[in-house]
């Protein structure tokens, strides 16, 4: 009887981390189809890291540990890293991806400054970093299902109303700009939404892996469809196959931490998808290569066959 | 020699190697593959540990090294099949890796000492307590000495290779026609970085060594055109940022690493602001001259239409410039004396008339 119990229980635990992780994944799955049709892909992992040290000056400045103020502080700083990236690559030469790795790597180091320095007055512990680098999904509670389900939802309910400037956005952003739509103020709002998908994310997956739950079901979704419509929808539902089928994996044996599970997961649809997927797939490739070689063989060999004939 | 000396001495050492491929990833608008390497080597460090249960074993090095190079082959790869772009393909490729390597640390290496914060965050306050030792004399810190040779390693490699590693970064396809390899110092390149990103993550970690290898060649990169010149910057900058960095942190007792992290930004924030012709500092003076000049060309060129006219008077008069030119009354005032003083026009009374030099202006800006 106790044993049963005992099994209700972490079901219950299970179900609670799984659902959190279906919601995730879809959060993320569907906004990092923009990114990744943007070819901002690697945007989410600057953002991930430039959160850090929000998260400590959060800390610093209200002594507590909730959840809520955390994720607001690591918002605002990633916000804040989004618009350092954007306005350098407006203002200099330098180029993108140079500009991501620099803001991604001191503002983590800033982060790693405050960390330590909270740490010497003796008010937390090593363990905060250790979550926020590789996440913690197992610690995932009803209230923060509750938090990410409403975050994450309106953040949703928002990429629904600017549906159509989002897309022109992403597929043509010149024409966007000459018939009068405020392109920096849709690019602002768009990475807005992708920050609060990663500062979710971050209690699941971690800062590390934080980039792949936004690339990979959006790199998965991208092979089965040309539609934008279908790709964001393929998109969220891969984030949360990946996120509910890492959660199950990782729960059958001991020590197979949470969050890579998920990412490999996702990874593992990603190559699936690359494989098979209908028109655009290797597989069929392969096949279709084949097919047309041996059509354009057999047509040859007929053509010797009736001028061999011919000319007896 | 005292512990400051080692540790900055290692720390000059590591930020000059990781420069200097450094310039060549970011030319190459590859910066972020050195995120990707580093990230991905951990499962290769993972797997060399197992074999030697020894953190400082050069078949480590060997091992990441060789992740590092599959992760540019994996990317690639996945890239050659053209249904994924070259930052998604990253994107994908270096956390899939990374988790292998963290799901192999937490199942299997539980109760040894691999401890994953060693490996993200390094620490340089360590690093000269491992030191080498011969024939009973200390020799000095071990990192000391791998540092050293990635360093001459990165400098013969970019000396020995400049002008083919120039030609295949500014004009693959020339280096291509000529039969100069691209290929094979674009995979020389991503070696090198493999191995000095191994060699950098033992004292700054797998992140942070990010911050070595794109900030100073970026922040030389605002400072001039010359390759040559980018190379020699960025070392200094690297040197700048390491030394200042360490001063930081034990000033505030802080990371290390994280502190020269930190100087890097600031280093490159302050290099933005107050650069020659590409700061911003020199940006916003250029924009404000500007808006001077032009509105002063517009003054002239009025003054210049009716020259000589009979409705000349009237539209000279200083007192009612700004309704002939739609401009506001303060904002023309201040043009007029803009002119003034640079003696494109000048006044007698209320009326404002061209001088030599004006006239020129206003024909010069109209022929154009």
């Amino acid at each position: 009887m106790e044993n049963l119990s005992a099994l209700i229980r972490l079901d219950y635990t299970l179900m609670i981390v799984g659902i959190g992780a279906a919601l995730l994944g879809t959060v993320s799955g569907a906004l990092g189809t923009y990114a990744v049709l943007r070819r901002q892909s690697l945007l989410g992992d600057a953002i991930s890291h430039a959160a850090l040290p929000g998260i400590a000056i959060a800390f610093l400045l209200t002594g507590s540990k909730a959840p809520l103020i955390l994720v607001f502080g690591a918002a605002v700083a990633g916000w804040l890293g989004t618009l350092l990236i954007m306005s350098i690559v407006r203002l200099t030469r330098i180029k993108y991806d140079s500009v991501l790795a620099i803001v991604l790597s001191t503002f983590f180091g800033f982060g790693l400054v405050l960390h330590t320095l909270i740490q010497r007055t003796g008010n937390a512990n090593q363990a905060g970093l250790d979550t926020f680098l590789f996440g913690q999904a197992a610690t995932i509670l009803e209230s923060d299902v509750l938090t990410i389900g409403i975050l994450g939802g309106v953040a949703l309910i928002i990429m629904l109303i600017f549906w159509k400037e989002l897309k022109l956005l992403v597929f043509d952003e010149g024409f966007a700009a000459s018939i009068g739509f405020p392109i920096r103020t849709l690019d602002v709002l768009l990475t807005s939404l992708l920050v609060i998908a990663i500062v979710l994310g971050l209690q699941a997956v971690g800062a590390v892996l934080m980039s792949a739950m936004l690339v990979a079901p959006a790199v998965a979704a991208r092979q089965w469809t040309n539609r934008l419509r279908l790709m964001v929808f393929l998109a969220a539902c891969f984030g949360a196959l990946a996120g509910v089928s890492g959660t199950i994996i990782s729960s059958t044996a001991s020590r197979i931490p949470t969050g890579p599970t998920i990412v490999l997961c996702a990874t593992v649809i990603v190559g699936l998808s690359i494989a098979f997927a209908p028109n655009r797939g290797l597989v069929w490739g392969r096949i279709r290569h084949r097919r047309s070689r041996s059509d354009l063989k057999t047509a040859a060999d007929g053509l010797l066959k009736q001028s061999q004939q011919r000319s007896e | 020699m005292n512990e400051h000396l080692d540790i900055q001495l290692i720390a000059i050492v590591t930020a000059v190697a990781c420069a200097l491929p450094g310039v060549f990833l970011v030319l190459r608008r590859m910066t972020l593959m050195s995120d990707a390497i580093s990230h991905a080597i951990l499962p290769g460090i993972v797997l060399a540990f197992f074999l030697t249960e020894s953190l400082s074993s050069p078949l480590l090095i060997l091992a990441a090294a060789g992740t590092g190079v599959l992760t540019v082959l994996l990317v690639e790869l996945l890239q050659r099949t053209k249904l994924v772009k070259e930052d998604a393909a990253i994107g994908l490729t270096f956390p899939a890796l990374f988790s292998i390597g963290v799901i192999l640390i937490s199942r299997f290496a539980g109760n040894v000492h691999l401890d994953m914060d060693v490996v993200l965050l390094g620490e340089l306050a360590y690093a000269p307590l491992n030191r080498l030792k011969a024939f009973g004399y200390d020799l000095g810190p071990i990192a000391l000495y791998v540092m050293g040779t990635i360093l001459v390693l990165n400098t013969v490699f970019i000396f020995v290779f400049y002008k083919e590693l120039k030609l295949a970064t500014f004009d693959a396809s020339l280096a291509a026609a000529l039969g100069f390899a691209p290929t094979l110092i674009h995979y020389g390149l991503m070696t090198l970085v493999s191995v000095t990103t191994v060699g950098a993550f033992d004292a700054v970690g797998s992140i942070l060594v990010v911050a070595l290898i794109a900030g100073p060649p970026t922040t030389a990169y605002l400072m001039t055109d010359k390759l040559s010149l980018m190379l020699i910057l960025s070392a200094i900058i690297g040197s700048v940022n390491a030394v200042s960095g360490y001063w930081l942190a034990s000033l505030f007792d802080v990371s290390i690493a994280g502190a020269i992290a930190t100087m890097t930004l600031i280093v490159f924030g302050l290099i933005f602001l107050t650069v020659p012709n590409r700061g911003l500092i020199a940006i916003a003076r250029r924009d404000a001259r500007q808006k001077w000049e032009f509105a002063q060309t517009m003054l002239v060129i009025h003054l210049f239409n009716h020259e000589g006219l009979p409705e000349a008077e009237a539209e000279s008069a200083i007192a009612d410039l700004h309704e002939h030119l739609s401009w506001d009354p303060t904002f023309t005032n201040q043009v007029v004396r803009y002119a003034l003083n640079n003696r494109c026009v000048s006044q007698d009374e209320r009326q404002l008339t061209l001088t030599e030099q004006g006239r020129a202006i206003a024909q010069q800006a109209l022929v154009q």
